[in-house]
């Protein structure tokens, strides 16, 4: 039975170290080991986006990633999105727009478009539904999630 | 998922020592988008996870006009995609590379992975065929290369021996007057499973009018992807006209050997096989021309 592995990582800018199976994926590690259960599990096969994470500056959905594999990498969470000031744009714009119900999706919707604003300040409708085409919602029809990220965006802008 | 041993091996000669170690119990980890879930599943089992991603040659994408591209096993979608020389040359390539999965998968999938899976489904191994791709094998005796076409035997089989890795695939430069188009069909937009696929590819003549060759490939009509020698051959020495598409796209049709079952049926997969033989064959020619 192989025993436990010891990873230094840096999680929403920290240096961490844990101990975890190689069997475990990194969302696992994230919830279970290291009690950051702010990143969801919807399907735990790379259909759903909920446990989407930032890993080595690219989106990836961390049911398929293991928790070794986090060996030093830079990992930043839905924990790490909001500053000491207050909540970052996307997210203020998740409120106001109504762009969540249940809430299980939100963190890697919020997560995967905070990506996409970094890197594309100007991305238009379609490529933000293209771009989210990764994560699934049960509940709110996705329109109120495509208006918050168009909002952020020009929040982002202003 | 069952307990797995965890190895990162940094030069190629690692990976296969690892990997020969144990045998058919070693599976190659690239970006984990099958192996994870199938290991999850139990559809496959391991006792050692070799992780190749920390090989230099596995993340390689390098091109030169001389010797084509030679694209890391490893290397993942978004990374080929993004990469201006395989923009440039291979858009092809890129059709397929940016349509598995969602951004999330593309930042880990890999072509290597995609091909290694030898699912009849894959989408970049008719891409890749289309291509003339060959795949560069290490193993325990040393390296071998395979064409791609040549690669699945099975769903989820490959040539793939104990101990054997995938290292790389290389494509050659693309010829003068040459265009290469992949595409699938799917019920959504996104995130599906392809219920038929058409890679293609053409070299024209000087003038863009008649055909020098061509190669097509199909995904999701037989137990392995399928290369449709006789469909391309049949383009070379004709004129570009409806009547050559529509003669290779029949022959392409009389190769798909497809079954029913919750994506399609089998008319609809033979006929979407004529469809997107004509679809592909018709954007390569315009990227052969420059239009
Ligand atoms: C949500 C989701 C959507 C998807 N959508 C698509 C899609 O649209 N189209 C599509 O074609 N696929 C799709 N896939 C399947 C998968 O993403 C692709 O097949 C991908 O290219 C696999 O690459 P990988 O690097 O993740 O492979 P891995 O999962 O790491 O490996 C796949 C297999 O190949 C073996 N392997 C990997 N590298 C090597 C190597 N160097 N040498 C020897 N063996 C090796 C592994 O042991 C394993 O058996 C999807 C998967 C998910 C989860
Ligand atoms: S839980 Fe990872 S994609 Fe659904
Ligand atoms: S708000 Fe419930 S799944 Fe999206």
């Amino acid at each position: 039975m192989p025993g436990l592995v010891h990873v230094s990582t840096t999680i929403n800018g920290n240096p961490t170290d844990f101990l975890c199976e190689p069997r475990q994926s990194l969302l696992e590690v994230l919830r279970d080991v290291l009690g950051m259960t702010g990143t969801k599990e919807g399907c735990n096969d790379g259909n759903c986006g909920a446990c989407t994470v930032m890993f080595d500056g690219r989106i990836v959905t961390s049911c398929l990633v293991l928790g070794v594999e986090a060996q030093g990498k830079e990992i930043s969470t839905i924990e790490g999105v909001a500053s000491p000031e207050g909540l970052h744009p996307v997210q203020q714009a998740f409120l106001e727009n109504a762009a969540l119900q249940c809430g299980i999706c939100t963190p890697g919707f919020i997560v995967a478009a905070k990506a996409l604003l970094d890197r594309e300040p100007d991305a238009d409708e379609g490529r933000i539904r293209h771009w989210l085409a990764g994560n699934l919602c049960r509940c709110t029809g996705y329109d109120k999630i495509v208006r918050a990220v168009l909002d952020a965006e020009d929040k982002m802008k202003a | 998922m069952e307990a797995v041993e965890y190895t990162t091996p940094k030069t190629v000669s690692e990976a296969v020592q690892a990997m020969a170690s144990k045998g058919d119990r070693a599976r190659a980890l690239a970006g984990g988008t099958d192996l994870l879930v199938q290991l999850r599943g139990g559809r496959r089992s391991a006792d050692l996870v070799v992780d190749v991603k920390d090989i230099p040659e596995l993340n390689e994408i390098s091109y030169s006009s001389s010797g084509g591209l030679t694209i890391g096993a490893a290397a993942p979608c978004y990374r080929i995609y993004q990469d201006a020389a395989v923009a440039a040359n291979y858009p092809g390539l890129v059709d397929s590379a940016s349509l598995i999965g969602s951004i999330q998968i593309q930042g880990r999938a890999s072509l290597g992975g995609n091909l290694c899976n030898s699912a009849p489904s894959a989408d970049a191994i008719p891409a890749m065929i289309a291509l003339g791709a060959v795949a560069n094998i290490a193993g325990p005796n040393g390296t071998r290369q395979v064409a791609v076409e040549d690669f699945c035997t099975g769903p989820g089989r490959n040539v793939l021996e104990p101990g054997e890795i995938l290292v790389s695939i290389n494509m050659p430069a693309p010829q003068a007057s040459s265009g290469a188009n992949y595409l699938r069909f799917i019920p959504r937009n996104e995130m599906d499973i392809a219920v038929a696929g058409v890679g293609s590819s053409v070299v024209l003549d000087g003038s863009g009018q008649n055909f020098v060759s061509g190669r097509i490939s199909l995904a999701s009509v037989a137990p392995t992807p399928v290369f449709c020698e006789a469909a391309g051959a049949s383009l070379a020495g004709k004129p570009v006209s409806d009547e050559a598409i529509e003669e290779a796209a029949r022959l392409a049709m009389e190769d798909a050997k497809p079954i029913t079952d919750m994506r399609g049926t089998i008319r609809q997969r033979v006929h979407l096989v004529g469809v997107l033989t004509r679809r592909t064959l018709n954007n390569a020619i315009q990227r052969a021309r420059g239009e």
